[in-house]
C-alpha cells in the first residue's frame, strides 16, 4: 500500500491542459510588438579564415534592419566550463575563423523571415579556405591541421580515471578479451528546434525568451558575452519542446537575437529550421573505445582498462563532462579490483558534440555490456549469474569515486531472468538481448562555477491557503513541474491542485542549475520538500498554541487536515489553521525556503540508479533489417514520485536508445552531415515501437526526497548493447559500431559464412 | 506577387484573408488567424506536428498551399474543446500521459481524432499506423497508443459531445 497521500499516485501533468489545448505558449509561437525576424548566415567550409564580410548589399534590401558579424561583439570565448578558461574556446559569431560547416558567420534582422533569408544570399564572404580534419584518429597525427591554437595534436581535453592495483589485478585473470569499438553521434533532434525571441531596451534590460533546459545557464552565459550584469538579463522559457541534452549551452539563436535586439532596440526573433538544427547545434559525442577485460574462469571480474577517443568536433560545449561520465559509467554497475580509463577529447572540422541523454554512458555500455556478453561465452558461463557476481550492491564503495548507498540490481536479475523463462522457445530468427547499468541522480562538479546553491525553492502560501512554488529547476517535458508539486503538496499535506509551479523565469525564480544530469527530482526536490517543510513548521507552530495540546504530540497536515499524529481524529481544517497564522504573523504570507548542494557524496553524484534490460529482437537474414519485438527493463529509481511522468520517461528513453541502437545514423561526408533532415534521419515512429515494460524495483535512497532518485536518462544508457547482444545469440554476430545497420549485418553475416566455408 | 482572397472555415468561424498564394496553410493558421497551437518541427513534411483535420482528412498543413485549403472546414486542436470542455481525446492524453513536452501533442490530437473518426474500433496496430505519420520524441508512443485505445473501448463516452 501507498504510505503516501500524494507522492506515487495518479496525477495528471500540472502542464498538461495547456498542452492538449494548444494553449501552451513555446518560444517557437513568442511575438511581440515590433519584432523582427532574424536568420544565420552559415559556413560552408569546415575550416577557414574569414578575411572580410561585406553586408552592404544586404542592408539595401529593403525590409533588412540590421546584420551583425563577430565585430559586433565583445569576442568573448564562451563555454560552459566557465572556471576552465581554456575550455571556454567558442565565439559563437566567429571573429577569425570558422572551424566546421554550419557555424554562423553573420546574422540578419528583417520585417519578415522571408527578407531575412533572401538577404543572406546578399552577404558577402571573403574566405581563406584551410585544410580540415573530420575524424579524432587523424586529427591527433602530427601533421594535422591545427584547429584550435595551442592544442597539441588537437587534443581538448583528456581524463584519466584509475583504482586498485591495475596490473596485478589483469595478472590474477585467467582469460583476457580486447576489443576496438565505434560508437556513432546522435541528433537530439527535439520537437522543438533551437528557438529564441529577445529583447534589449533603453534601460539596459535585456529580455530573452528562450527554449533551454536551463534559464539561469543561459542568463550567466549571456551575461558574460555580452558584457550585461546578470540581474539585467531576464530569460523565461515557460514550455519547451525538448531537450535531451542538447538546450542547456548558449546556441546561436540565443546569442544572436540578443547581439541582433542590443544593436537595433527592437525585439528579434530567431527560429532554427530542421535542417539548421541538424547541422549547427551540437550531437552526441562519437567514439573510439577500446576495452581490455581481464577475468577469472568462474567469472569473477579482476581488471579493465580503457582507452577513449572522441570526435570532440570544433568546440567544447558540455564534450569534457560527457568525456569524464563515460570513462566512470564504463566500469558501471560492476565491482573491479582494478580499472583504468584514459579518454581523449579531440577537436576536428565537424559539428560539436556534447552531453546527451546518458552523458557518455550508452556509449560505454554499447562496449561494456557486449564485450561481458562474449566473455560469458568465451568462458560457457551463464551471463545473468556473470554479472550478478560482480554487480555492485548497497554499500558498495567505488574506490575513491562514490558510495553506492540504495542499489535494486540484485532484485534486477531476478526479474529478467523470470521474464526470459516465461518467453520460453523464441521462433526462429529472434533473440533476446540483455544489458545492465547504472546512472547518476545529478553531477556533484561545479564546472560553472556558480556561487548559487545547486538547487532553490521558495514556498509561499496565501490567505486561501494556496500555495505559490517558486523553483529554478526547469520543465522541458519530463515533467519536473509535476514532481515537484507533488513532492510540495506531500511535504506540506495539501492536494497537488493547490499548488501553482512557476519556473522558467530567472526574474521570479531562484537560480538552479537547470535540467541536466538526471539532477532535479534528487536535487530540486530536496530544495522543494525542505522549503515545504519550512512553511508547514510555521503553521504547525500556530496550531499548536491554538489547538492547546501537551508539548509532547507531534502534528502533522494531510489532505489538508491539522493533526495530532498520535490521534488524527484530533485536529483542525488547513484552510482555517492558514488564515489564523496570517494573522499572528502581521498579515504576512508564510513564507519557506529550501536549497540544495551536495556534500561529502563522493566525486559523481550523490545518488545511483540501477536496471537490467531484456530486449526481443528479429533479424531479417536476407535484408539484415532489425525489428524490436519486446522489452522489459527491471529498474531502480528508489521511491516514485510521479507515476505518470515515471512511465512515460522510461518509455520515451527507450525509445531514444533504441534509435541509438539501429536507425539513428549520422554520416558525414568531408565535414558535411549527409542527411540534415527527418526523411534520412531516422527516428522511431510509433509502427517500429515495441512495448517497452517496467519492474519497479523496491528501494530507498537516503540522500533523495522520500527516497527518490534517477530515472528516464538512464534507461537511455542499456539498449544499444542489449540489441547488439540479441542479434550476437541469433547470428553469432559481434557487432562493434553502432548504429547496427542493416547492410553491416549484411556484411558479417557474409565474412562470418566465408570464416566457417574456409575453416571446413 | 498579387495577393489573392483566400475563405476558409477554421474551427467553426469563417475567414477572409488576403495572402500570397504561395502561403502554406499552416502559415495561415499560425501567423495570420494566430492558432498557434498547431507547430512545425520539420521542413519536409515527416514529423506531423502541423496535423490539422480539413474535411474529416488529417493533413499535415505545411503540405498544402493554403489557397487548395478554399472554402475547406478545418479544425485545429484549438477546434477540439467546447467552451472549456476537454474532447475525449484529449481526456485520454491527460489519463495516460501521452505528450511530454507537448510539442508533438497537437498534431498528434489530430491525427488521433480522424483516425477514431474514419475507424472507431482500431486495433493496436491501425492506431500505431494512424499515428506514424507523427514523431513523438519524448513517449516512445505506447501512452498516446493506451490512450487512443481507451478512448476507442468507450471509457470516455458518456461525455462525448458534438
Amino acid at each position: 500500500m501507498n504510505k503516501y497521500a500524494v507522492i506515487n499516485t495518479h496525477v495528471h501533468n500540472v502542464d498538461g491542459i495547456a498542452k492538449v489545448t494548444g494553449r501552451a505558449t513555446y518560444t517557437f509561437d513568442v511575438k511581440l510588438p515590433g519584432m523582427l525576424y532574424g536568420k544565420i548566415l552559415r559556413s560552408p567550409h569546415p575550416h577557414a579564415k574569414i578575411l572580410n564580410i561585406d553586408a552592404s548589399r544586404a542592408l539595401k534590401l529593403p525590409g533588412v534592419i540590421g546584420v551583425v558579424t563577430g565585430k559586433d561583439t565583445l569576442g568573448v570565448k564562451q563555454g560552459i566550463w566557465r572556471r576552465y578558461k581554456d575550455l571556454c574556446d567558442e565565439q559563437i559569431l566567429p571573429v577569425d575563423k570558422v572551424r566546421y560547416i554550419g557555424e554562423p558567420v553573420a546574422a540578419v534582422a528583417a520585417v519578415t523571415e522571408e527578407i531575412a533569408e533572401q538577404a543572406l544570399d546578399l552577404i558577402d564572404v571573403e574566405y581563406e579556405v584551410l585544410p580540415a580534419v573530420f575524424e579524432p584518429l587523424d586529427a591527433i597525427k602530427k601533421d594535422a591541421p591545427e584547429i584550435h591554437e595551442g592544442f597539441e595534436r588537437n587534443i581538448n581535453v583528456t581524463r584519466h580515471i584509475e583504482w586498485g592495483d591495475v596490473e596485478t589485478a589483469f595478472e590474477e585473470a585467467d582469460y583476457i578479451r580486447e576489443d576496438w569499438f565505434k560508437c556513432g553521434g546522435q541528433a537530439h533532434m527535439c520537437m522543438e528546434t533551437r528557438a529564441a525571441v529577445s529583447s534589449y531596451t533603453p534601460e539596459g534590460k535585456l529580455t530573452v525568451y528562450s527554449s533551454t533546459q536551463s534559464p539561469y545557464y543561459m542568463q550567466g552565459l549571456l551575461a558574460g558575452v555580452l558584457g550585461l550584469k546578470e540581474g539585467n538579463i531576464r530569460v523565461i522559457s515557460h514550455y519547451v519542446g525538448g531537450g535531451f541534452g542538447g538546450k542547456f549551452e548558449l546556441d546561436g539563436a540565443i546569442f544572436c537575437s540578443a547581439v541582433l535586439s542590443m544593436k537595433l532596440f527592437r525585439p528579434v526573433k530567431i527560429v532554427y529550421t530542421r535542417e539548421e538544427d541538424f547541422i549547427a547545434t551540437k550531437r552526441r559525442t562519437p567514439m573510439y573505445y577500446y576495452v581490455r577485460t581481464g577475468v577469472k574462469k568462474d567469472g569473477t571480474f579482476c581488471a579493465r582498462e580503457a582507452k577513449v577517443f572522441t570526435n570532440g568536433g570544433a568546440y567544447t560545449g558540455m564534450g569534457a563532462t560527457a568525456l569524464y561520465l563515460t570513462g566512470f559509467f564504463h566500469s558501471f554497475p560492476y565491482r573491479w579490483r582494478g580499472y583504468r580509463y584514459d579518454g581523449y577529447r579531440v577537436y576536428t572540422n565537424t559539428l560539436p558534440s556534447t552531453s546527451m541523454r546518458g552523458f557518455g554512458a550508452p556509449q560505454a555500455m554499447f562496449c561494456s555490456e557486449q564485450q561481458i556478453e562474449w566473455i560469458a561465452a568465451d568462458l560457457g558461463l551463464d551471463p545473468i549469474e556473470m554479472r550478478r557476481k560482480n554487480g555492485h550492491y548497497p554499500g558498495y564503495e567505488v574506490p575513491g569515486q562514490a558510495t553506492i548507498a540504495s542499489c535494486g540490481l540484485d532484485q534486477c536479475f531476478d526479474e529478467i531472468q523470470k521474464w526470459i523463462k516465461g518467453k520460453g522457445k523464441l521462433p526462429e530468427g529472434r533473440a533476446i538481448g540483455i544489458s545492465a547499468c547504472g546512472f547518476m541522480s545529478g553531477g556533484i562538479f561545479n564546472w560553472f562555477d556558480t556561487p548559487y546553491s545547486f538547487s532553490s525553492a521558495v514556498v509561499t502560501i496565501n490567505q486561501d491557503g494556496t500555495v505559490e512554488l517558486y523553483v529554478g529547476a526547469q520543465e522541458i517535458g519530463q515533467g519536473s513541474n509535476t514532481t515537484m508539486a507533488i513532492i510540495c503538496a506531500e511535504t506540506l499535506g495539501v492536494k497537488v491542485e493547490d499548488i501553482k509551479v512557476h519556473s522558467g523565469d530567472t526574474d521570479h525564480c531562484p537560480a538552479d542549475l537547470g535540467a541536466w544530469g538526471s539532477r532535479q527530482t534528487l536535487m530540486a526536490g530536496n530544495a522543494v520538500k525542505m522549503a515545504a517543510e519550512d512553511a508547514k513548521k510555521q503553521l504547525l507552530e500556530f496550531a499548536q498554541a491554538k489547538m492547546g495540546i501537551n508539548i509532547v504530540y507531534d502534528l502533522d497536515i494531510k489532505n489538508r487536515w491539522v493533526h495530532i499524529v498520535a490521534r488524527p481524529e484530533r485536529g483542525m481544517d488547513y484552510f482555517e489553521l492558514v488564515k489564523e497564522a496570517l494573522r499572528g504573523k502581521d498579515g504576512q504570507r508564510i513564507v519557506g525556503r529550501g536549497y540544495y548542494t551536495p556534500h561529502r557524496k563522493g566525486m559523481i553524484s550523490p545518488a545511483y540508479s540501477y536496471m537490467l534490460q531484456g530486449v526481443e529482437v528479429e533479424i531479417d537474414r536476407e535484408t539484415g533489417k532489425i525489428k524490436l519485438i519486446d522489452s522489459l527493463t527491471a529498474h531502480d529509481c528508489g521511491q516514485p514520485i510521479n507515476h505518470l511522468g515515471l512511465i512515460g520517461q522510461l518509455e520515451g528513453a527507450f525509445s531514444m536508445a533504441a534509435g541509438y541502437g539501429y536507425l539513428e545514423y549520422m554520416p558525414y561526408e568531408d565535414g558535411k552531415l549527409m542527411n540534415p533532415n527527418l526523411v534520412d534521419y531516422k527516428v522511431i515512429r510509433a509502427t517500429e515501437m515495441p512495448e517497452a515494460a517496467v519492474a519497479e524495483i523496491d528501494t530507498y535512497e537516503p540522500e533523495g526526497p522520500y527516497g527518490a532518485k534517477e530515472a528516464g536518462e538512464g534507461l537511455t544508457n542499456p539498449t544499444a548493447a542489449a540489441i547488439g547482444n540479441a542479434i550476437f545469440h541469433a547470428l553469432g554476430l559481434q557487432m562493434k559500431e553502432c548504429p547496427i545497420r542493416p547492410e553491416m549485418i549484411l556484411k558479417a553475416l557474409k565474412e562470418k559464412e566465408e570464416k566457417e566455408k574456409e575453416g571446413k | 506577387m498579387e495577393k489573392k482572397l483566400l475563405r476558409l472555415t477554421v474551427n467553426g468561424q469563417e475567414y477572409e484573408i488576403y495572402i500570397n498564394p504561395k502561403t502554406l496553410l499552416v502559415e495561415v493558421i499560425r501567423d495570420y488567424l494566430g492558432f498557434t497551437g498547431t507547430k512545425r518541427g520539420c521542413d519536409t513534411v515527416s514529423c506531423g506536428a502541423c496535423t490539422v483535420i480539413i474535411n474529416g482528412m488529417s493533413v499535415k498543413s505545411c503540405s498544402v498551399l493554403a489557397m487548395q485549403a478554399e472554402g475547406a472546414k478545418i479544425t485545429t486542436v484549438e477546434g477540439l474543446e467546447d467552451k472549456g470542455k476537454l474532447h475525449p481525446i484529449q481526456k485520454a492524453f491527460l489519463d495516460h500521459g501521452a505528450y511530454q513536452c507537448g510539442f508533438c501533442a497537437p498534431g498528434m490530437l489530430m491525427s488521433a481524432k480522424a483516425l477514431l473518426d474514419e475507424n472507431p474500433n482500431p486495433t493496436t496496430w491501425e492506431i500505431r499506423e494512424g499515428i506514424e505519420g507523427n514523431i513523438c520524441r519524448c513517449t516512445g508512443y505506447n501512452s498516446i497508443v493506451r490512450a487512443v485505445e481507451a478512448v476507442a473501448k468507450g471509457n470516455y463516452r458518456e461525455e462525448h459531445h458534438e
